[in-house]
């Protein structure tokens, strides 16, 4: 398939997650959102490692290399780790402020 | 006498000491302490002064060099001191009468506070320190520094009762107007360095050195030098500092305004005869100065009524004879007439000063008056002071200013006569002055008459020795026409290059008993009108002129002053308040603005934030796009 389908796709789930990330509320959604734009970025990895691999393998090279789908667990990995981290902020900031409106942060100003 | 040159060092330097100590120790010494430790200075420099002018007499002159004062890739300047004749006879000037006017200072000064009177001696051994270095120095930079030196103790000393404003505008005045003269002396310091790459006196005027220098050059240099000298020595048009720094304590007057910072002048321009003579316009420049200065001091001095403008319009007077002398090419007689001038010209000073001492401060001659009865001692030397200064037959001005007169004759008539008329004007002043002060009867107060008491021998006995010297000083320069050898001339030959025009003695004669008989003629006149003054009203018609000084300050005031003032308040308030401190004032507030508007972003919004980073993010996208 062409790969200006997958890239088309990518970008709309990207830009969604973007959009998402500044326009909602609740700070779940936020992260939700930002779950959406690092797959974005995993979907993308994964159809240019394809497409690498086509050309390779009409080379008939030995030296297949798949860099980019393993980069994809990385950043899996990477994904898992920060919403461990950031549901633990998200829930002392509930037992804080008793919600999870992203409004309420404004503890920063001044 | 064994070589003195070792010591040469400790001449000025002993002064330079007496105002440390002076300086720096005057809230704790005593007048007593003070008062010994600054004359004493100024004897032993006398004393080193007087060995110096014996080996000069016998084995001639003689440069020491100390060390690099400038040194650049292709320029060297060294702080040399030259003693040759001319050096030596002004370091015995200097410290000498700087002497006597120390020890009288003692006693002029002793109702100051201990504190200022030590001020006052620092103060006045800075000055003799810088006009030895002055008169010292090998080449014009150094020169330099102690003409420079002296300015600046010429405004200590006169500004020295600071509390009164119009004694430091008048201390202003001088140093401002000094400083005026000092630009032409620098400019042609510079001028030639870049002509002949050196300012040291013995290369310089040698013959080889001045012919690198063409016409044009020695003019242009002689003239800026000349008027670093009207600066100086208070010529015309930069003399009207003279009569205000009448403001100052007496004995400074005497110091600095009769025997030593006015001389100065005349005495850069006798080291640099060799120079002066190759610009004849420059000399005849000079002379139309110094006789027009002679004549119009002159003529305001008959008119004045305080006993210290007398004298300091008579200063005025008397160096423009010196430069008048000097423009004749005549150098010997304006030494000669700077030696006796400083003699009678201090005797004076100090006389008023004890007048003035005695009188309780008053400066007013309409207020004196018979004082003859009350001070005998200064009476008859300031006495004698006039005689000398009129130039009577047998005082030392006598020979002075005939020589002046006999060199301007030789070269015109008309020269002549106008000296000839200043001449006699002088001694109508001065004899005017002595008999409103000291004849006729008092016309003081009660309290005055009370107080009227001779000055003690601190005061005294300088006023005598001065008197002396008035008097046996002109043997030095009896010309050949009285069957004299003129010593001083044949002394400064080595020195002085050129002569002035000789006259044969017949003209000679004919010129000095025609002088002699005017001046008699014009103290007879003084004697008839004012033996018995009775004050007069206000001056009316020409007289007012004159009182008021040709009115010469009214036009500085309004020709000079008031335009800089004017352009100097148009600075401060359009450039210096509105553009410069606007501009640094609004490169502030624009700072505050700028961070006022920028501390809004920092709503504490979490939303916000990230909406800027992701604003950031594409922006950098797309430059990474385009570069």
């Amino acid at each position: 398939m062409d790969i200006k389908a997958y890239m088309a796709l990518s970008l709309t789930l990207f830009t969604i997650g973007i959009i998402g990330v500044l326009v909602r509320r609740n700070a779940i959604i936020v992260f939700m959102c930002i779950e959406l734009m690092l797959n974005a970025v995993n979907l993308l990895l994964v159809a240019f490692s394809k497409m690498h691999a086509a050309s390779d393998a009409v080379k008939a090279s030995a030296t297949y290399v798949s860099d980019a789908q393993i980069f994809v667990f990385f950043i899996m990995v990477v994904a898992a780790a920060e919403v461990s981290v950031g549901l633990a902020i998200i829930v002392m900031l509930y037992r804080n402020t008793h919600s999870v409106d992203i409004n309420f942060l404004n503890r920063l100003k001044n | 006498m064994s070589n003195i040159s070792a010591l040469i060092w400790l001449i000025p330097i002993l002064p330079l000491i007496g105002f440390l100590i002076n300086g720096m120790g005057r809230k704790q010494l005593s007048k007593g302490i003070s008062g010994i430790i600054g004359s004493a200075v100024i004897l032993a420099s006398f004393i080193l002064s007087v060995l110096v002018f014996f080996q000069v007499k016998e084995a001639g002159a003689f440069n020491v060099n100390y060390f690099d004062f400038i040194r650049l890739s292709d320029f060297k300047l060294g702080f040399e001191f030259k003693i040759d004749q001319l050096s030596s006879i002004f370091l015995l000037i200097i410290t000498g009468i700087g002497f006597l006017i120390h020890v009288y200072s003692t006693s002029y000064m002793h109702e100051e506070p201990s504190k200022d009177f030590a001020k006052y001696f620092a103060y006045l051994n800075l000055f003799i320190f810088s006009m030895l270095l002055l008169v010292l120095g090998g080449n014009f930079v150094i020169m330099f520094i102690g003409w420079e030196g002296v300015g600046l103790c010429s405004y200590l000393l006169i500004g020295f009762w600071f509390k009164k404003p119009e004694y430091t505008s008048a201390a202003n005045k001088a140093f401002i107007m000094n400083r005026i003269g000092d630009l032409g002396f620098l400019l042609a310091v510079f001028w030639l360095i870049a002509k002949v790459g050196t300012t040291n006196f013995d290369v310089l005027f040698a013959p080889e050195t001045l012919k690198l220098l063409t016409a044009n050059d020695i003019t242009g240099i002689t003239l800026l030098l000349f008027v670093g000298a009207t600066g100086k020595s208070a010529q015309i048009p930069l003399y009207t500092w003279l009569p205000d720094a009448m403001a100052g304590p007496t004995p400074v007057s005497a110091l600095i305004h009769a025997a030593t910072m006015v001389t100065a002048g005349i005495y850069m321009i006798a080291r640099s005869n060799a120079l002066f003579s190759l610009a004849p316009i420059t000399q005849t420049v000079i002379s139309v100065v110094g006789l027009a200065t002679a004549l119009l001091a002159a003529s305001i001095a008959i008119k004045q009524n305080d006993i210290k403008k007398v004298l300091a319009y008579s200063t005025v007077s008397q160096l423009g004879f010196m430069f008048l002398a000097l423009g004749t090419g005549n150098y010997t007689a304006a030494v000669f007439h700077v030696l006796t001038h400083a003699f009678f010209k201090a005797l004076m000073f100090l006389g008023s000063g004890s007048v003035i001492h005695a009188m309780g401060g008053e400066q007013d001659i309409r207020k004196m008056g018979g004082l003859h009865k009350h001070m005998k001692i200064t009476s008859i030397t300031f006495l004698i002071g006039c005689l000398a200064i009129s130039g009577i037959p047998g005082f030392s001005g006598f020979f002075s200013k005939d020589e002046i007169l006999a060199g301007a004759y030789g070269y015109s008539p008309l020269l002549y006569g106008i000296a000839l008329f200043a001449a006699l004007l002088t001694a109508f002043y001065m004899f005017r002055l002595y008999f409103i002060t000291f004849r006729g009867s008092f016309r003081g107060t009660h309290e005055q008459a009370h107080h009227l008491h001779e000055s003690p021998a601190a005061m005294t006995i300088p006023l005598i020795i001065l008197a002396i010297l008035s008097v046996v000083g002109g043997a030095i320069g009896v010309p050949e026409a009285l069957g004299g050898k003129h010593e001083l001339a044949q002394f400064l030959a080595p020195v002085i290059k050129s002569a002035a025009h000789h006259l044969d003695h017949t003209t000679e004669y004919m010129l000095m008993a025609l002088s002699t008989a005017l001046v008699l003629a014009s103290i007879f006149a003084a004697w008839s009108l004012y033996k018995n003054y009775k004050a007069a009203g206000e001056a009316t018609g020409f007289g007012k002129v004159l009182q008021n000084k040709w009115y010469v300050d009214e036009l500085y005031q309004t020709a000079i002053v008031q335009p800089l003032s004017a352009l100097g308040t148009f600075f401060n308030n359009i450039i210096e308040k509105k553009g410069i401190d606007g501009f640094v004032n609004g490169v502030g507030k624009a700072v505050n603005y700028g961070s006022r508007q920028l501390r809004l972003l920092q709503s504490g919004q979490v939303g916000a934030y990230v909406l800027l980073m992701v604003i950031g993010m594409l922006l950098l996208f797309i430059i990474q796009l385009f570069v």
